[in-house]
């Protein structure tokens, strides 16, 4: 019985774990690219080419 | 596409940003650089960071042509599409439905798009005369 309550405390815990990481990648920046042959590809943070955008983007919609 | 009347790029933009909440400011501009409307302020400035981004971006795929730019940072988002010889470019709050403002964008440019095209010349009437139909007649 103690062993059955302490799986469910940790698969709630991985559960909530993941939710907050998959939270946080959501809020995380990137960039999306539409090319004219229909292709897209999807650049994230920290990337070269994705922090060149991103510095400009961050400088248009700084307050 | 959403078929709906051609506009002023100035009226499409006032349009977008009542339909869409999540759009902070707009502009519609040519490759140029040259700004047909823009609203929410910095039209310039935004067509200048649109251009800097499609600049940026076209290094990526050497060849192939960037016809949309999506990027997210914390502060908000920054989107430029690119249809033929018009361009939309906008700025969004954070975390913005990116289909939904994407879908928004192409539409404003579509019917500012077709307010720019000159209307097609009518067809002229081509007259037939009386006297050629008679003519015909006779001949028969």
């Amino acid at each position: 019985m103690r062993r059955r309550r302490v799986l469910v405390l940790v698969l709630a815990a991985a559960s909530a774990l993941a939710i907050v990481r998959r939270r946080r990648r959501g809020k995380g920046e990137r960039v999306t690219l539409g090319f004219g042959d229909g292709s897209t590809i999807t650049l994230e943070a920290g990337t070269p080419d994705a922090e060149r955008l991103l510095a400009v983007a961050r400088r248009a919609v700084a307050p | 596409m959403v078929a709906s009347a051609p506009v002023e790029p100035s009226d499409a933009l006032a349009d977008l940003v009542e339909i869409s909440s999540q759009i902070v400011t707009a502009a519609v501009f040519e490759p140029s650089g040259n700004v047909a409307a823009a609203i929410g302020g910095g039209g310039d400035s935004l067509a200048r960071t649109a251009r800097e981004l499609l600049e940026a971006a076209s290094t990526i795929r050497p060849g192939v042509p960037v016809t949309r730019i999506e990027a997210s940072t914390r502060g908000g988002g920054v989107f430029v599409v690119r249809e033929g010889e018009r361009l939309i470019a906008a700025t969004t709050t954070p975390e913005p439905t990116s289909g939904l403002v994407l879908y928004d964008l192409r539409t404003a440019l579509a019917k500012s798009a077709r307010a720019a095209e000159p209307e097609p010349e009518k067809p002229k009437r081509r007259r037939t005369s009386k006297a050629q139909g008679e003519g015909g007649d006779e001949a028969a």
